[in-house]
């Protein structure tokens, strides 16, 4: 079965190792009377590449600016190991490059550094090996302008790298982005990620996008914002341009579907009956 | 032109057209104003011979010219003067201006507090001030100063105000993340999102601080002791030389227009890389 209990220890988490973030009952309410979250509970472990994949207004952004500790939740709590979370272990890509205009794409790529007191000196070799990696190693001296909106995106992602956070938060990145560019950027994410073993949180409203990233999918129904069901992805990586035209890719994509049609007609109080 | 008479085969009419077209406004863009310009003086100078205007009403435009030659020794030193004042209150607007804009930004509340007094300052004509500058300040540069600096530091201060407010939200939450403190924050994203913003009120402010400038030597009606080109021209009316009136006003619209130029090419240099304003539109 695809669906998974909410506690099942995903796949890629050495079993006795306590997952790396916990979020029990977690919600959030705006000063507006809006409830964005109610109650939710998620794990992410070591490793994931988890997907929260949902209509617009779950509120899938907002938990993850609650993961980041850019907000704090009204109620509930987020759990990270060893304690409270440590801001450096985590890297933010928003659905905006949101680089800085003025800087060229090194000193954009430096600035978290910089803001460490990393001197541009000390910082050169990582980012010019980080540039390489993205695919921009030409491009250094370039302004945010002069490019693409695919390579802004890389240069995002770049700068969210360079720290080596464990955590890499993505919000929607790429839904402004050509289905061509889009497909370039995912096959070297995930390049990325299995290569640096950082775990990733990813919020989507594409069901190709999510099935075709993540090892476990979070799907959310909105009003009030919940989680709706979870899901396993189980296909191996690594993953190429192969298993985004296989069956197995196709029908994963179709159950992964259904159950978003599900939450999207889900009413309040529906949540997670279905896989619980 | 032979290669616009016969377009080479891979230019179409209409590119030709267009061609012709950008080449003919870039011309027109200098030659118009130019033209224009040429034209008013040439009537000046014939309404002043069909209507035998006497030079001290209206001199002909060749007589301001000799006047501006033969009292040129006057004219240039008054203008250095009154350059020397329009400098330096336009620094120390720059300076009053943004460091309060950079205080206002720290604190709603300093900004509440202190924001109306700015805009005392702004609203109060500067002529009405003067006579109690007139009564407190004792040297008669720093009054000059203190009026020229008044008029210019406004636009300054709001415009720098806007711009350190108008920070992308998301930029804003990067530097949250990665630790920034405030100063790093101001240092590296407000500051530099500010520019252009303090740039245009930079722009204003050149313009004001010489009217600023010249006002304040007008309503100092320092004769004597002041000697920029306002006491010039109060001078050369009381004495009827309009010559000499009608050159120290060309020389102070030339000093604008030179600001106001140099001030651009500032904005555009530093502005040219990344923002709008400054990219030229390929087609």
């Amino acid at each position: 079965m695809l669906q998974k209990d909410v506690m099942t220890t995903p796949q890629g988490a050495s079993g006795v190792e306590p997952a790396l973030l916990t979020l029990r009952g977690v919600g959030k309410a705006f000063s507006n009377g809006v409830t964005a979250l109610n109650g939710v509970d998620m794990t992410l472990a070591e490793g994931d590449f988890l997907s929260l994949l949902g209509p617009s207004g779950c509120g899938k952004s907002t938990a993850l600016r609650l993961i980041a500790g850019l907000s704090s939740p009204t109620s509930g709590l987020l759990d990270w190991r060893g304690g409270g979370l440590d801001r450096s272990q985590v890297g933010f890509v928003f659905q905006e490059p949101t680089l800085l205009p003025w800087a060229n794409v090194f000193d954009n790529v430096w600035l978290p550094l910089r803001l460490k007191g990393v001197s541009r000196a000390k910082a050169a070799p990582a980012i010019m090996e980080l540039l390489e990696r993205v695919h921009l190693a030409g491009f250094a001296t370039a302004v945010p302008r002069e490019l693409s909106g695919g390579m802004k995106m890389r240069v995002s992602i770049a700068r969210a790298l360079v720290t080596k956070p464990r955590v890499l938060l993505m919000d929607e990145p790429f839904a402004a982005l050509d289905e061509i560019t889009r497909f370039k950027l995912n096959n070297d994410l995930l390049e990325l990620w299995q290569d640096q073993r950082f775990t990733v949180v990813f919020v989507t409203h594409s069901v190709f996008e999510s099935v075709f990233l993540s090892s476990r999918i979070v799907v959310m129904a909105a009003r009030p914002g919940r989680v709706f069901e979870e899901m396993t992805v189980d296909a191996p990586y690594p993953r190429d341009e192969e298993f985004r035209t296989s069956a197995s890719y196709a029908s994963l994509c179709r159950k992964a579907s259904d159950v978003l049609v599900a939450a999207i007609n889900a009413k309040a109080g529906d949540a997670k009956e279905a896989g619980i | 032109m032979t290669a616009i008479d016969s377009p080479a085969p891979l230019v179409d009419a209409e590119e030709v057209r267009r061609l012709r077209q950008e080449k003919l406004e870039s011309i027109g863009r200098w030659v118009l104003p130019l033209a224009i310009m040429v034209l008013a003086v040439f009537l000046w100078d014939r309404i002043c011979v069909w209507n035998e205007i006497p030079k001290y009403i209206l001199p002909r435009p060749g007589v301001v010219m000799q006047t501006m030659y033969s009292d040129a020794g006057l004219l240039f030193s008054s203008l250095l003067v009154t350059l020397k004042i329009t400098f330096l209150s336009l620094l120390l607007a720059v300076i009053g201006g943004v460091g309060l804009s950079v205080l206002f930004t720290q604190s709603k509340w300093v900004e509440m507090s202190f924001f109306p007094f700015a805009i005392v300052l702004q609203v109060t004509p500067i002529v009405a001030i003067f006579p109690l500058i007139n009564i407190y300040v004792a040297n008669q540069t720093v009054k000059l100063l203190l009026c020229a600096w008044i008029v210019a530091f406004f636009p300054i201060l709001s415009n720098t105000t806007l711009g350190l407010n108008s920070v992308d939200r998301n930029l804003r939450d990067m530097f949250r993340l990665n630790g920034a403190t405030r100063w790093q924050q101001l240092r590296y994203l407000r500051l530099p999102a500010a520019m252009p913003y303090f740039l245009g009120g930079l722009k204003i402010a050149g313009g004001l601080s010489l009217i600023g400038a010249v006002v304040a030597e007008f309503v100092a009606g320092a004769s004597g002791q002041s000697s920029g080109l306002a006491s010039r021209i109060i001078e050369a009316g009381y004495r009827l030389n309009a010559p000499r009136l009608f050159a120290a006003l060309i020389l102070i619209s030339l000093a604008g227009i030179v600001i106001f130029l140099v001030l651009s090419l500032i904005s555009h240099l530093i502005l040219r890389r990344w923002h709008e304003s400054a990219i030229k539109q390929e087609r």
